[in-house]
């Protein structure tokens, strides 16, 4: 790999570990949307600070830009406070409007300099080893890998000391506030979090992935886990991953990097959310497949127990009995429930008759009342 | 500790909360001895969820003074323990029984500061205390309600507070639960405490409380069960549904109580 390649990797995937630290919260207080207003809402905030320094560099546009994003939620809220609109609409109302106050501001006045309508959307990571970070005429690396790197940093660091806190105030909020632990302070300061983030990321990689490394990598962290610091830490690995796998389809396919992270989160996700243990789809399928069997045998089981005894118990206990007219299990599924039964010592096997086990009668007994119950 | 011991736990004055113009609660007066063991009873959008937010200040007061043990309740917000109702929080947060129970410790680590191995140690004894020691490794999504409302509970001890607010403790639990909670409160009240209960049960009150207020928006009524349990005072607060109140009012002997008639005549939400 090229020393460019591997700025651009660089700066892809600490992007996708900043993203993902805020991402988490968001996704915990169901705010998982929230990521994607604010992400386009902060932009009329960036092109007017860029009118005013003309500099794409310049601090002011990430202070506009968490200040607009502050703005947006504080919107959204007073909107959903009114009553009159839930706030889901009161979100899918605010950050339009934000966005094309953005974007007539672009191409009104902006059209021909660097700040344009696609670069907002798909950032320009390919161009990002040209913007140097040289203080006095020294080359310390790409700009945007030191922009980001810090505000991943900075993400990092208010995770780990406030903690408690997030977590308090994600969780129950109400017990926060009478603690004194301030979750409103606690919510608008994760805003500006998300806000900076999204303005850090947005043209290294653009809008669109912004919300994806926001939403996707904790959406599968969170099905490996139920441990708030490991659904974190797994996180920001996940998006790290993800930006990794993404950039190497870029440079096979040749085609766009931020469009190939997005797809690499997709395939990440996908991936975990089919094959995670316990909580994936085919954890899930393999555990009814399972549960389908051991209820057939228990069935089985209660059936021998029903006859025990009984002047019928010779003819209902044969393996025939079981897939003739009245039970109505087929034969390969009666030899599959038997030969099951047998293994897990339920029942014993005489020829064509069955005999049940102590073992077979405690586990019929306790299905029996646990349905009584 | 220094609490001052001539003032109420719990003194509210005057409390008005809006929401924009209807009135939720008017101009609610209320002093609740030290040591009290309290129900707040009243029927739907009376008011009593409301009632303690602002008494906690979660819900903004239109007019109104609260005071915990004589002083405001920032000042003494130390002495107080909060157990919000079951359903507020979401239950499938990756954490575990343990943590939640350490979360009561917050307040009085302050900012930053993390939990350690004291409030480990006290989480267990409150968790033992409460029946759930074996469950302090579980992940909470894997509780039963009154498992949850147990942990809750053993949140709320770890706060180690001079006044307990509890919305519905009792709600969605099993019998032998909510006896054991029941237990657990008159422990608290033994030990000098105060607790403020919003509750439904009116086939419960006199076995379980001392002290109550009967809430409507307005106060109706507000002292010892003994006294203020009557008929008349629940006529007022629940309106229309006399007939089906007399059965229960202690005026009217009405059949006896036996098992079976636990839970008959439960007010629900």
């Amino acid at each position: 790999m090229s020393v460019p390649q591997i700025e651009i990797l660089a700066i892809a995937m600490i992007t996708a570990a900043g993203c993902a630290l805020v991402g988490v919260f968001l996704m915990l207080r169901r705010l998982a949307m929230l990521a994607d207003a604010i992400s386009h809402a902060i932009l009329p905030g960036i092109v007017v600070a860029f009118f005013l320094t003309e500099d794409l560099a310049s601090p002011w546009l990430v202070i506009a830009a968490a200040a607009t994003g502050v703005l947006t939620v504080a919107l959204v809220e007073l909107l959903s406070r009114t009553r009159r609109l839930k706030e889901d609409a009161a979100m899918g109302l605010v950050f339009p409007a934000m966005f094309s106050i953005g974007i007539v501001l672009i191409t009104r006045y902006a059209g021909n300099v660097h700040l344009d309508v696609d670069a907002v959307l798909l950032g320009e990571l390919a161009f990002a080893p040209f913007d140097r970070f040289e203080p006095g005429g020294h080359d310390l690396g790409p700009r945007h890998l030191w922009l980001m790197g810090t505000i991943t940093l900075i993400n990092l660091a208010l995770v780990m000391l406030f903690f408690k806190e997030l977590k308090l105030a994600t969780f129950d909020p109400g017990l926060a506030a009478s603690l004194g632990l301030a979750p409103v302070v606690i919510h608008y300061g994760l805003m500006t979090m998300v806000s900076v983030t999204a303005v850090g990321a947005f043209d290294a990689v653009g809008l669109v992935l912004v919300v994806a490394l926001m939403v996707g990598p904790p959406a599968a962290a969170y099905l490996l886990t139920d441990r708030l610091s490991v659904l974190l830490g797994l996180s920001v690995l996940l998006g790290a991953l993800s930006a990794a796998l993404g950039f190497g389809l870029a440079i096979w396919l040749d085609a766009s990097i931020a469009g190939c992270i997005a797809v690499g989160v997709g395939v990440v996700f996908l991936v975990v959310f089919l094959a995670a243990p316990g909580r994936g789809l085919v954890a899930e399928l393999r555990r009814r497949k399972s549960q389908r069997w051991e209820f057939a045998q228990v069935m089985l089981a209660i059936h021998l127990l029903q006859h025990e005894g009984t002047p019928a118990e010779a003819e209902e206990s044969r393996v025939d009995h079981l897939h003739g007219k009245e039970v109505g299990w087929t034969a390969e599924f009666t030899r599959r429930v038997v030969a099951g039964a047998v293994r897990r010592g339920l029942v014993e096997r005489d020829a064509e008759r069955l005999h049940l086990t102590e073992l077979g009668r405690v586990e019929a007994g306790r299905a029996l009342s646990g349905t009584a119950t | 500790m220094s609490i001052d011991d001539k003032a109420p736990a719990v003194r509210v004055t005057d409390l008005t909360v809006a929401y924009r113009h209807r009135p939720v609660l008017w101009d609610i007066d209320l002093d609740v001895p030290a040591g009290k063991l309290m129900a707040i009873m009243g029927p739907n959008g009376a008011g009593k969820t409301t009632l303690i937010k602002a008494i906690l200040g979660l819900v903004p007061a239109a007019a109104g003074r609260v005071e915990i043990h004589g002083k405001s309740y920032v000042e003494n917000r130390h002495l107080v323990g909060y157990v919000p109702q079951r359903g507020s929080v979401d239950w499938d947060f990756p954490t575990t029984v343990l943590d939640v129970v350490m979360m009561g410790r917050y307040g009085a680590l302050g900012w930053i500061k993390r939990p350690g191995k004291r409030e480990r140690e006290q989480a267990v004894v409150a968790l033992e205390k409460v029946g759930m020691a074996d469950f302090q490794g579980r992940q909470i999504s894997q509780l039963s309600g009154g498992q949850q409302q147990r942990v809750f509970l053993a949140r709320a001890l770890v706060q180690d507070a001079q006044v307990y607010f509890m919305d519905e403790p009792f709600q969605g639990v099993d019998a032998r639960t909510e006896l054991a909670i029941v237990d657990l409160l008159k422990e608290l009240r033994e030990q000098g405490r105060t607790v403020v209960v919003v509750h439904h049960d009116l086939q419960t009150v006199q076995d379980y409380f001392d002290w109550i207020m009967l809430l409507n928006v307005r106060r109706i009524a507000s002292g010892s069960v003994s006294e203020k349990f009557t008929e008349d005072n629940l006529r007022l607060a629940y309106g229309g549904r006399v007939d089906f109140l007399q059965r229960k009012a202690p005026a009217d002997p009405g059949p006896d109580e036996t098992g079976d008639m636990r839970g008959y005549g439960r007010i629900r939400p």
